[in-house]
């Protein structure tokens, strides 16, 4: 069979027939003998003493196996950790008890489960748990609270959780600089809610036979679910296994480990029947984490030639009422670090205020601190733009790194790889036709239509990542990656990989990246993860980086299997392994193409043992782990036409081109298809989502039909381009592109809506971009009388 | 998100239907397409002890035409609306609204009937058929009743449909030839429901607007017709000139409630705004 190139071909996802069809097997569908079923019992308030919880009525209701509280679980289930202790910020990690013991914090704070026969009936019992609650004053917005006397945590003064700080160069003097101006805005990145298609949910299953516990669950990192859930159930960590079957999506909302996770596994063992736990929507809005929530005070120094010269940010980032697993490194070095983005900025001074409040946790939501920094640094680059008389697009040609300065360091310390951003922003506005798009905006505004032009260039820092850095940084556990490249008897290839996808398609990229090494049929290769018991170690699927660390090991383990394979294919051909060609799946002796074997062939052989060198073992199998040395830097530069009705303030996109440098590719299709994606979430957060809060802390945006997802019909055909600059830091030149699209579409269409007000003198309308609040921003403008 | 425990029966006719009502007292609900009904079960804010499904009741199914009329099927879903040949030639105004509802679902599964005895604030077809001048059939133990639509809205969530009743046909007069028509609206983000949902019906004759009618939605706790912008219309040229003037009076008194996605005071502001553009459309229909 002749092989063809698989590499960077457009292979449909082989993961879709499943999830269209409905064959998929989600933790939800697992059904045991004997399963019972547990609801939890969250609170109405959002901060309240507890004062006494009665379950004798609940416990007699119809079905009902158990009703536990959090006393009932003292001693056998601990505090759940966190697993990012940043250093240096005063960090402060309250204990996180499974069930509420003496307070609750936020509504949704579970308080008592309940578990029954059937899911219905747990939910009737549930009713039936009276709580009797003392209910506190709540403190909802950030600068209350650092300044309340009510506090979250008692240990926790002011409600501050840190204080952390990157500084490199001199902003002060850098604003001193005569001529220079310093340009300054409030921002504030509102709180969101990840939706992912699936809620959580949680099967556990004891075995007391062999003592061994196992955990099915909607998580992005089974791995590292493993080793927190061992050390809050005392159970040692081989006998404990953890599954993520099919997970559908997670956006970072699937990285934690949460409270119910660890009761239903505790619970499994207490009550000797396997037990499960889904969460309802309702539930997956207020008790799954939440993402951003941000608010910055900015100033960015520019010299008159648009030269960006220093930024300073003073950010509060709200944690919501406990520490989430990654959640305190999520506003500082995801953030603080990556303030430089893609331009020379010499002086450059952060500092972020994490705050406790009676609202959900906070942590890692698609882009986790990059589309924070890059927001703040896009939008003042406009507004710099704007002060300075000059185009938003030639400020920025002006202060990017030149590609012949790479590796380059920037102020914040860290050492990007490679690139070549010019690039991709004449890319894009080639594509966009930007010089005529001005033209037609100035035509279009002589006849009272209100178009506006957006930009943002970025840089994504992804693929954590050196695990001896990322340890620096406190996190608890490496960032590197193992695969396993099996070859069977028949000449069939499984690969195993640490990496948890859930909806982002390495099933088929690293088939592909195996088929293209093995020369095998892609069919002939099958992608498996997400069980602790079939690998080795897993760092899980976020922050972009399953293809460029997963992918890299899945592409060594794949080398060592050719290694071994060409090692028996010269023994039995009786040549030395260096007279062997390989091509297309097949080992030929040099210059005689008839003396070969395919590499089933040698399979086969390697399984069989009967003449192998001297001293192999037998099978043929790889195994590899990759620690990178360095992140990867995607980048890129999105540019959208939005148009403003003047009358109404409502906002439509007429036109959204992205060129996105992810380096070498694998699937187009696939990255076109994280890119629509993450442009999808990314415009929804400038257009649409909010979660909201009320002052006694109930989420206002409780449901699906408050909180705004967006719809397909409400986009225009995304143009999608790439440049391709291959990175150095793995062998395939691979950079991650889970995240550049949220990271880039906020502000690039925050900058649109703001160009298009320009007429009006309007500078800057927070998110998101709602109706109204434009047409207050015209109003209330200079210019609005025109409305 | 799963409803307490209730008891599911199946009616056959409306009759049959009516007297279960009459069994179960305030106990019983009927069930249409269930996308009010359900969403607000799953969240136990209604717990009925038991549901008559009115699906398999073929009484209630179809669009026919009956005179100058055209009389619609309780249980007709929002998509046979927007597609109804029959509606789409004598009433476009109410496939106009309908095909507005909500998504494909909604629409698949939603009905007129239930919508209007369901009577959401939000809702899109109370505008259409208050423009319409629509007639409700209802029937309940002591037999068939109408009620004309302009006393069918009573409160939020609240009809004059009586709890012992089914709405069974809606009576819609046909609109007459070269009378412009349009449904617009603002829709909730989130929900698809209408933040705010204008309808119009206008009549023009050589240039001068012999009579529009005007009704809202989505504003406040139910919806109206706007009997000031009607009144400031009729005789005026038909034009943007008087559609704004006239438009301007949409907002007049007009009761309205903040809603997080919109203030009372922007919603005040886009019933003028939406007037004008509806009635705009409208005109536009009318030259066609
Ligand atoms: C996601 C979503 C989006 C939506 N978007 C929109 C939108 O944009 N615009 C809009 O207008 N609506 C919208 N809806 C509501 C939808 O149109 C509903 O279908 C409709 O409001 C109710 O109709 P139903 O047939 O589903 O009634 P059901 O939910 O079955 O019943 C509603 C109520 O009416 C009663 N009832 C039903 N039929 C009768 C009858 N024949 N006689 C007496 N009482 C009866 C029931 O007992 C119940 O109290 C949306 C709903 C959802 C879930």
């Amino acid at each position: 069979m002749a092989v063809t190139q698989v590499f960077g071909a457009r292979v449909r996802r082989r993961e879709d027939p499943r999830l269209i069809r409905g064959t998929a097997t989600y933790t939800d569908d697992l059904t045991l003998h004997g399963l019972c079923h547990a609801v939890f019992v969250r609170s109405p308030h959002a901060h309240a003493r507890i004062r006494r919880i009665d379950t004798s009525r609940a416990k007699s209701a119809p079905g009902v196996v158990a009703v536990l509280t959090g006393a009932d679980l003292e001693g056998k289930v601990n505090s759940i950790p966190c697993g990012w202790q940043v250093p240096n910020c005063d960090l402060k990690t309250p204990p996180h008890p499974p069930l509420a013991r003496d307070k609750v914090r936020y509504v949704g704070d579970a308080v008592a489960v309940v578990v029954a026969e059937s899911r219905a009936q747990a939910h009737d019992a549930a009713a039936a748990v009276e709580v009797d609650y003392e209910v506190l004053p709540a403190v909802v917005d950030m600068e209350a609270a650092l300044r309340s006397a009510t506090l979250v945590h008692d240990d926790v003064p002011q409600n501050r959780v840190l204080l952390w700080s990157v500084k490199g160069g001199d902003f002060e003097a850098a604003a001193r600089e005569p001529g220079v101006r310093v340009v300054r805005q409030r921002l504030v990145n509102q709180r969101l809610i990840p939706n992912a298609m699936e809620p959580r949910a949680a099967v556990a299953h004891y075995n007391p036979g062999s003592g061994e516990l196992t955990l099915w669950v909607t998580s992005q990192n089974p791995h590292i679910a493993r080793v927190i859930l061992s050390g809050v159930l005392g159970l040692p960590e081989h006998k404990l296994r953890v599954i993520a079957p099919e997970v559908g999506g997670g956006f970072g909302s699937k990285i934690p480990v949460y409270p119910e996770e660890a009761v239903v596994s505790h619970l499994a063992v207490r009550l000797g029947r396997p037990v499960k736990w889904v969460e309802s929507r309702r539930e997956n809005y207020l008790g799954t984490i939440h993402g951003r929530d941000h608010v910055t005070d900015a100033e960015m120094a520019v010299r008159p030639d648009g030269t960006v010269t220093g930024l300073r940010v003073r950010t509060l980032a709200n944690f919501g009422a406990y520490l989430s697993t990654a959640a305190p490194a999520i506003p500082t070095i995801l953030y603080g670090l990556v303030l430089s983005g893609p331009y020379r900025i010499p002086n450059i001074d952060c500092e972020v205020t994490g705050v406790f409040t009676n609202t959900t946790p906070t942590d890692a939501y698609r882009g986790a601190g990059r589309p924070e920094a890059t927001y703040v640094l896009e939008r003042m680059m406009d507004l710099a733009a704007r002060e300075l008389g000059l185009d938003p697009a030639e400020i920025r040609r002006r202060n990017l790194i030149p590609k012949d300065q790479f590796p380059y360091t920037v102020a914040t310390g860290i050492t990007y790889d490679s690139g070549d951003y010019a690039r991709a922003l004449d890319r894009a506005l080639e594509l966009f036709d930007y010089r005529r798009a001005r033209a037609d905006q100035e035509a279009a505004r002589r006849q009272g239509r209100y178009l506006g032009i957006g930009l943002s260039t970025y840089v994504e820092i992804c693929g954590a990542g050196p695990s001896k850095v990322v340890g620096s940084t406190g996190f608890s556990g490496g960032l590197w990656e193992s695969a396993v490249v099996r070859f069977s008897p028949t000449g069939k290839v499984t690969v195993f990989t640490g990496t948890s996808p859930h909806g982002q398609g390495e099933e088929t990229t690293f088939a592909q990246i195996v088929a293209q090494e093995l020369g095998v049929p892609l069919d002939d290769v099958e992608v498996l993860h997400g069980d602790t018991d079939s690998i080795l170690m897993g760092w899980g699927t976020y922050g972009s980086r399953t293809t460029p660390v997963g992918g890299t090991a899945v592409y060594l383990a794949a080398q060592k299997v050719k290694e071994k394979a060409a090692r028996i294919a010269a023994h039995q051909l009786e040549v030395s392994a260096d007279d062997l060609v390989f091509e297309n799946g097949r080992f030929h002796v040099r210059g005689a193409p008839d003396r070969g074997m395919t590499i089933q062939e040698v399979s086969l052989q390697a399984y069989l043992a009967w003449n192998l060198p001297e001293g192999m073992e037998p099978g043929l199998e790889g195994q590899a782990n990759w620690d990178p040395s360095n992140f990867v830097f995607p980048f890129g530069t999105h540019v959208c036409l939005v148009e403003v009705d003047p009358e109404t303030g409502q906002v439509r996109i007429l036109r959204y081109v992205a060129v996105d440098d992810c380096g070498r590719v694998i699937n187009p299709l696939i990255v076109d298809g994280q890119v629509h994606g993450g442009i999808v979430q990314g415009v929804a957060q400038a257009l649409w989502e909010f979660a909201q809060y009320d002052q006694a802390g109930n989420l206002l945006t409780g449901t699906m039909s408050d909180y705004a997802v967006p719809k397909a019909a409400w986009f225009p055909k995304f143009e999608c381009d790439r440049t391709e600059t291959p990175t150095p830091v793995n062998p395939l030149g691979v950079k991650g592109v889970g995240e550049t699209g949220t990271i880039a579409a906020t502000p690039c269409v925050v900058n649109a809506v703001m160009d298009a007000l320009s007429p009006f003198g309007v500078r800057h309308v927070d998110m998101p971009l709602l109706p109204e609040r434009v047409w207050r921003a015209i109003r209330q403008s200079k210019g609005g009388s025109a409305a | 998100m799963i409803p307490a425990t209730f008891e599911y029966v199946r009616a056959k006719s409306v009759r049959e239907a009516v007297s279960l009502l009459q069994q179960h007292g305030g106990r019983a609900k009927l069930l249409a397409g269930g996308h009010s009904l359900l969403p607000l079960m799953k969240l136990r804010l209604s717990q009925p002890e038991v549901l008559i499904d009115l699906g398999p009741v073929e009484e209630l199914r179809g669009v026919r035409e009956e005179g100058s009329s055209v009389v619609i099927g309780a249980m007709t879903t929002h998509d046979e609306l927007a597609s109804s040949p029959l509606v789409r030639e004598r009433v476009p105004l109410l496939a106009e609204c309908a095909a507005q509802i909500g998504d494909v679902q909604v629409r698949n599964r939603g009905t007129l009937g239930g919508s209007l005895a369901h009577a959401d604030p939000a809702a899109d077809y109370p505008a259409a058929v208050l423009v319409l001048d629509a007639q409700m059939e209802c029937e309940g133990p002591a037999g068939a009743r109408t009620v004309p639509v302009s006393q069918w809205f009573v409160d939020m969530l609240t009809t004059a449909l009586r709890p012992d009743e089914v709405l069974c046909r809606v009576r819609v007069p046909a609109q007459t030839r070269g009378q412009g028509w349009s449904y617009t609206k603002l829709p909730h983000p989130a929900s698809g429901y209408s933040l705010l949902g204008v309808a119009c019906l206008l009549s023009v004759d050589g240039g001068t607007v012999r009579e529009a009618r005007v009704a809202i939605t989505g504003v406040g706790p139910k919806a109206l017709r706007l009997p000031k912008v009607e009144q400031a219309l009729a005789g005026k040229p038909a034009d943007e000139a008087s559609f704004a003037e006239a438009a301007k009076l949409a907002s007049d008194g007009l009761d309205a409630t903040d809603d997080l996605y919109a203030s009372a005071e922007y919603k005040r502001h886009l019933a003028a705004v939406y007037t004008k553009r509806g009635l705009l459309r409208a005109l536009e229909r009318v030259r066609q």
